[in-house]
């Protein structure tokens, strides 16, 4: 019989496929928990805020950021201490964490792996990686290699983003000058 | 126009190779219906009623002519020879096979066209004014700026995912012709005292089930600041609007339920980190967008023209109702911009078929310097016609069935394709249409009416924009009959209004008979010159009310 508290708290997740500064990555060590009150059996592991905070000596935890999550400046200072951020995108359709990876990494400079979890597909990946996130844990039935095609989908883009910081109308510019 | 660079031309090419991808992983089951969908949203494509439909995207309405002609030779070769422009400038087709639409998008680009984002929960096609950069109330053209908008909403990485879709219309007249405060978001282009160009910024405008009209968020945003500030908005809608209910899910819902004061002060709180920044714009910037948009190189005409086509006004009756009502002033003497007619009894509202899309192109050739209009009322512009060229132009039109003088009128439906074609409908709305112009083909009793707009929906999603006719008309579904609900004194322009239900609804054979019965207590109440909105205003709903449902 479960315990009340794995009937409330999904089990922790793991994906087989992850895709690594835009390269399928040899194993995936980290899984996903979303139980607020105790850690998962298998570490490492992304946890929800409250519980990483509560472990903040634990090397082998980084926090969970919800689609949710409302990312005061308070939050998004703290968050420069973690190792990695996995941000959740509990639908595919939730477009918050594409803001959310914007601003961690745009507003406050953070520096280590962003990485997308959920329900991550194919054809999201371009804009997530622009939006900053490196690393993209796929939804266990799509296809690494679509994904990998699907990352290089297209050489040109007319905002600035995470990566290109000036718009093309910027570009276009420097070129005439 | 705005001509495509290698870089546009890169985008839009690659946009091709990535749906054709996309439709083949569809097609081979790896991709689930709920996975595609908003792929095929986010380039036009929906399914329909009896076939899918795709609708191509006429950025802010401008179409050159040979751009048209392409889109006739679409029509020909993969749907049924016509196609449908809509109230928001862009190009329905109604009846492409599913697996031809990669070819489609293929065609297109090759014409500098696609169907981006003319669906799904993204920032839409940017709208704008039918008669930007040649009306005589304009401050700015708004083309360069709608342009840059359209670049900055291509494909943006953040805002693919919005919680609902989001329309943007811009204006740079004095009077809106762009429904500005019925959008997510609206634009106006002024300039202040000392001759600065300024944005209105207006936020949370929209139709659909729960009509509102846009909240002012900044009355003057220096023009440098557009797209980031833009970019501020979409943000705070991004992270705060609601994802629960597809029903609530609209920027009016957040900027309502924030209230305008929170909702502006959390954008100034994001724009704070924008501002300056990347995306700012330039002075370079936007003289490279306008670049594209240069005065054509009319040729001057006489004094003597000009006499000649007032004086041919006073003599033929039929082109001066031509005139009086499908010609409108133009900022240089002796230019006039014609609109052709699309409203006939024999077609849809917006409908056009291949062939006059063809002699459309040709007309735009001979007589506008190769570009054709989009207007929100669903008609099509020649935007720089010489006085001295009007009369031949309008017997052109005369043959082609696109010179009924009556723009503007109560017989220049704004209509949405209905029951007929959509599988959001509850009812048919085309029919309704055409029964009214039926019913009301007198052109003396239509012009004694003067400006009027009706605006039949076939459901609450409101296509054809019912809230803001001056009568609107709402298919609704009764335990599934088809009903219709009216309401009166909604409009779309300066001084937006939505319109009030007069009560319970009707029967379908009996709209034209209420509409009549509506118009009868505007004649008889109007004060002299009074339009049928202003007497409405004057006198409210009570006395239709009372004669439409009298027994």
């Amino acid at each position: 019989m479960p315990t009340e508290a794995q009937e409330q708290a999904p089990a922790p997740v793991h994906v087989d496929h992850l895709i690594v500064d835009g390269e399928l990555a040899v194993e995936n060590a980290w899984c996903v928990s979303f139980d607020e009150n105790a850690l998962p059996e298998q570490l490492p592991a992304f946890v929800p805020l409250a519980l990483w905070r509560k472990h903040a000596d634990d090397e082998e935890l980084a926090p969970l950021l919800t689609s949710d999550t409302e990312l005061t400046a308070a939050l998004g200072e703290e968050l420069a201490r973690a190792k990695a951020i996995a941000i959740d995108f509990p639908a595919f359709t939730d477009g918050r964490g594409y803001s959310l990876a914007r601003l961690l990494r745009e507003r406050y400079g953070y520096q280590g792996e962003l990485r997308a979890v959920g329900d991550v597909l194919v054809d999201q990946l371009d804009y997530m990686r622009r939006c900053g996130f490196d690393a993209m844990a796929l939804r266990d039935d799509q296809d690494p290699a679509d994904a990998l095609r699907a990352l290089s989908a297209f050489s040109v883009s007319y905002q600035s983003d995470v990566h290109q910081r000036s718009a093309l109308f910027e570009r276009r510019l420097a070129e005439t000058h | 126009m705005y001509r495509y660079d290698i870089h546009d031309q890169t985008l839009v090419d690659e946009r091709v190779a990535q749906f054709r991808d996309q439709m083949e992983r569809y097609q081979a089951g790896k991709l689930g219906e709920e996975e595609f969908r908003p792929l095929r949203l986010q380039n036009g494509l929906y399914i329909q009623r009896h076939a899918p439909m795709l609708r191509i995207a006429i950025p802010y309405g401008m179409l050159a002519g040979h751009q048209l002609k392409a889109l006739a030779e679409i029509t020909r070769r993969y749907d049924r020879g016509y196609g449908h422009f809509t109230t928001r400038q862009n190009l329905q087709l109604n009846w492409p096979a599913l697996e031809d639409v990669p070819d489609i998008l293929a065609e297109l680009a090759k014409v500098q066209m696609h169907a981006i984002q003319t669906s799904g929960n993204c920032i839409r096609n940017t709208t704008s004014d039918q008669f930007a950069g040649i009306a005589k109330d304009e401050v700015e053209d708004p083309r360069p700026w709608c342009e840059l908008i359209r670049q900055w909403s291509t494909l943006h990485p953040e805002f693919a995912y919005l919680p609902r879709k989001f329309k943007i219309a811009v204006s740079g007249a004095a009077h809106d012709r762009a429904a500005i405060q019925v959008h997510d978001i609206g634009l106006r282009l002024w300039r202040n005292d000392e001759g600065e160009l300024r944005v209105k910024v207006l936020a949370g405008g929209g139709l659909g089930r729960t009509p509102m009209i846009a909240e002012t968020v900044r009355e003057d945003l220096p023009w440098q600041h557009l797209l980031t500030y833009l970019e501020a908005c979409v943000r705070v809608y991004n992270q705060f609007g609601r994802r629960d209910n597809k029903f609530k899910a609209r920027i009016k819902i957040l900027v309502k339920a924030l209230g305008v004061e929170e909702y502006r002060r959390r954008v100034d709180e994001e724009w704070a980190h924008l501002k300056d920044g990347p995306q700012t714009l330039t002075q370079a910037a936007v003289d490279d967008a306008k670049r594209h948009f240069p005065e054509p190189e009319r040729r001057p005409v006489a004094d003597s023209a000009i006499d000649a086509f007032e004086a041919l006004r006073q003599e033929n009756r039929a082109f001066a109702r031509f005139v009086t009502n499908n010609v409108t002033d133009h900022k240089v003497p002796g230019y006039k911009a014609v609109t052709l007619s699309l409203k006939r009894r024999e077609h849809a509202p917006g409908d056009v078929t291949a062939d006059q899309m063809d002699a459309v192109a040709e007309l735009a050739d001979r007589y506008g310097f190769g570009e054709i209009r989009v207007t929100h009322e669903q008609n099509l512009v020649l935007s720089d016609v010489p006085v001295d060229e009007i009369e031949a132009l309008w017997q052109e039109l005369e043959a082609l069935g696109m010179a009924n003088p009556t723009v503007g009128t109560l017989n220049d439906i704004i209509c949405c394709p209905g029951g007929d074609y959509c599988s959001l409908a509850n009812a048919v709305s085309i029919p309704i249409a055409q029964a009214l112009q039926e019913r009301f083909e007198d052109l003396d009793f239509l012009y004694d009416l003067g400006p009027i707009d009706l605006n039949i929906s076939g459901c609450m999603n409101a296509c054809g924009h019912h809230h803001v006719g001056h009568i609107g008309i709402l298919g609704v579904d009764k335990k599934g009959e088809e009903y219709y609900q009216i309401s009166i004194g909604g409009n779309a322009t300066d001084d937006t209004s939505l319109g009030k239900i007069l009560g319970p609804s009707f029967f379908r054979e009996d709209v034209p008979g209420v509409v009549e019965k509506v118009l009868e207590v505007y004649v008889a109440e109007r004060h002299e010159d009074e339009r049928f909105l202003d007497t409405y205003r004057r006198i409210g709903l009570k006395p239709f009310k009372e004669r439409v449902y009298a027994h």
